[in-house]
């Protein structure tokens, strides 16, 4: 075996930019994910099982006992809601991985080496969309058996879309935060979902929110799932539930690219601090 | 000869915990120093601080004449790493996961091909290179989690506890390995709690207790310290100890120390092998039968024990997998 000397290395870094290394860090980073996604068919049938058991479950069990205010369907108002509860489970998935990695020694073995070090988990961060256009594409097909229909505009689909992958994208930056932060994988479980169900049920995503007491109205109305669900009601021409006055119900599109871009804002630095500075 | 690796004073605090407590270390270019000391004694610490994952609280290092806090990038291209855990990927095979680490260390795609099948075939894992690693042995994962660490040929190589829960064939194979290395010139820095690997692999050693190092030398500098050889016999009428005593008394180079429960008497003697037939021709003449007689040579654990008062095993953690340890390292 030959043992080249260092320098080879650095003049090869020298050969590119430091941006050309990032993306050439993030490609490496992306594809490791994306193969051990597609090696453990577990993982991606129990993210689809648990979303598709919901569309099921609710059009068919609280389907019939859910009466809409403007009397529409109730499995298409349902259909866009559980959107919005799926990719906010993207949050889950991206903890537990991280965790995964960080507690198998991956993150801190990546972290000798002389890559960018932001691109180790926006890498991640892009590979982990894989999965979630996998589930979205699914959910719409799980959607379409039970009778959901878009009455909109191929752009205002497309927009749909859109929309959700983005708010996904956001979770799992906080996903990926939380998940370099918990001491453990077990941790992470339940750090990653815990405030998932809460958070859905304590918006518009099954039931209109006429029902709830005013304090958790308001709540709701706020709640980036509702205006998720809502925002996508809005654009596929699903029944709407008549939402309330607030600003978001009335602008929920707006609000749920205005929470997305939010959270990656200030997601992506936390993350991308904690993992530089776990040399503490 | 530089230095490749110089630490002065470094200290690593954990709140109130001094994992570090001020630790020198020089490592000559080209040589093997075996950090060794008992769990919790901060070799792991010490090694992450070398290899840019912890922050000093105290002290300065520096890694292939790089300081690891200042430029830890220039020592990431330096140093490659083996942890004490296989941390390569399992859901990927052996060969994507030197890929992947080729391309993390931005060599060019070409040269990280042919790289991975010269590693994968010096470490004999060709046949298993389309396979996940889901499915190697122990004692493969290691291998490729150190031909990960090769891909850019490092000119520095720390080894955390490479060999800890691999069983003995592994182990030697191992060693096989590091020992190539070591004579194309790489510079090692290897933690153990295994005397006797870091007897075998190690040019100099390096002992450490409660973030301080405690002794420094090479193998039979330490061993020296200790002390000579000794006689050990076990008398197989227990009722003649004192007679035994007696009759080597002469030949003994100090006090001789009897164990009652055991049967076992212990001389200190100079002079080598050449004492152990006088010794025998004494014993006979006295009339005293013995079960068994040997020569023995102070080993790392006896150093260990003179050094910190307690064997090395006894800390050892209580995770049930590596249980088996204490038995072969007793």
């Amino acid at each position: 075996m030959s043992i080249a000397t260092p320098t080879m290395q650095s003049a090869n870094n020298a050969a590119r930019p430091w941006y050309g290394w990032f993306v050439n860090d993030c490609i490496a980073v992306a594809k490791r994910q994306i193969i051990t996604v597609l090696r453990i068919p577990q993982t991606l049938f129990f993210a689809l099982f648990q979303p598709v058991l919901f569309v099921l479950l609710f059009s068919f069990v609280f389907g019939g006992a859910i009466p809409l205010p403007d009397g529409g369907s109730y499995r298409e108002y349902l259909l866009p809601g559980i959107f919005a509860q799926t990719v906010t489970f993207a949050v889950a998935a991206a903890t537990v991985g991280v965790a995964e990695d960080t507690s198998k020694g991956i993150m801190d073995r990546f972290r000798t080496l002389p890559v960018n070090q932001a691109a180790v988990i926006v890498g991640r961060s892009f590979a982990e969309m894989v999965e979630r256009v996998l589930v979205i594409t699914v959910m719409s097909v799980a959607g379409l058996v039970v009778g959901w229909r878009t009455h909109s505009s191929l752009f205002n689909v497309l927009m749909a879309y859109v929309m959700y992958l983005l708010f996904a994208y956001a979770l799992t930056w906080m996903g990926i935060f939380v998940g370099l932060s918990v001491p453990s994988v077990q941790v992470a479980q339940t750090a990653g979902v815990a405030w998932v169900f809460p958070l859905t049920f304590l918006s518009n995503a099954f039931v209109p929110t006429q029902g709830m007491p005013v304090l958790l109205q308001h709540f709701a109305a706020w709640n980036p799932i509702s205006c998720l669900a809502l925002g996508g009601r809005t654009l596929f021409g699903n029944p709407t539930g008549t939402p309330g006055d607030a600003f978001p119900q009335q602008h929920p599109v707006l609000m749920a690219f205005v929470w997305s871009t939010a959270i990656i804002a200030v997601f992506s630095v936390l993350a991308v601090r904690k993992f530089r500075n776990k040399r503490g | 000869m530089s230095l490749a690796i110089e630490a002065r004073g470094v200290e690593k605090h954990f709140g109130e915990v001094k994992a570090l407590a001020g630790v020198d270390l020089d490592v000559q270019q080209g040589s093997v120093v075996g950090l060794l000391g008992p769990n919790g004694a901060g070799k792991t610490t010490m090694v992450k601080v070398l290899s840019t994952l912890l922050l000093p609280t105290a002290g300065s290092a520096k890694v292939g004449g790089f300081d690891v806090v200042t430029q830890a990038d220039e020592v990431r291209h330096t140093i490659g790493l083996t942890g004490q855990y296989a941390a390569v990927d399992e859901y990927l095979t052996g060969r994507e996961n030197l890929h992947l680490f080729g391309a993390l260390y931005h060599l060019p795609p070409a040269q990280v091909r042919a790289r991975a099948e010269e590693l994968l075939e010096q470490f004999t894992l060709t046949d298993a290179a389309d396979r996940t690693l889901k499915t190697y042995s122990g004692g493969m994962r290691r291998r490729l989690d150190l031909a990960a660490s090769l891909i850019a040929a490092p000119s520095i190589l720390f080894l955390d506890e490479p060999t800890t829960g691999l069983d003995p064939r592994s182990r030697l194979g191992m060693w096989e390995v590091i020992t190539s290395l070591v004579q194309q010139g790489t510079t090692v820095l290897l933690t153990t709690q295994y005397l006797e690997e870091a007897d075998q692999l190690a040019d100099r050693i390096v002992v450490i207790d409660k973030g301080l190092v405690i002794a420094n030398g090479t193998s039979d500098e330490l061993k020296s310290e200790v002390g000579g050889d000794r006689l050990e016999i076990v008398i197989s009428d227990g009722a003649r100890l004192n007679d035994a005593q007696s009759a080597l008394a002469r030949i003994a180079s100090g006090d001789i120390v009897t164990t009652d429960v055991s049967r076992t008497l212990l001389a200190p003697i100079s002079g080598g092998s050449t004492v152990l037939p006088e010794a025998i021709r004494a014993l006979d003449a006295a009339g005293v039968k013995f079960d068994d007689i040997a020569l023995r040579r102070p080993t790392l654990d006896d150093v260990f024990l003179s050094l910190t008062g307690h064997v090395a095993e006894e800390e050892a953690e209580p995770a049930p997998k590596r249980r088996g340890r204490k038995k072969r390292a007793a």
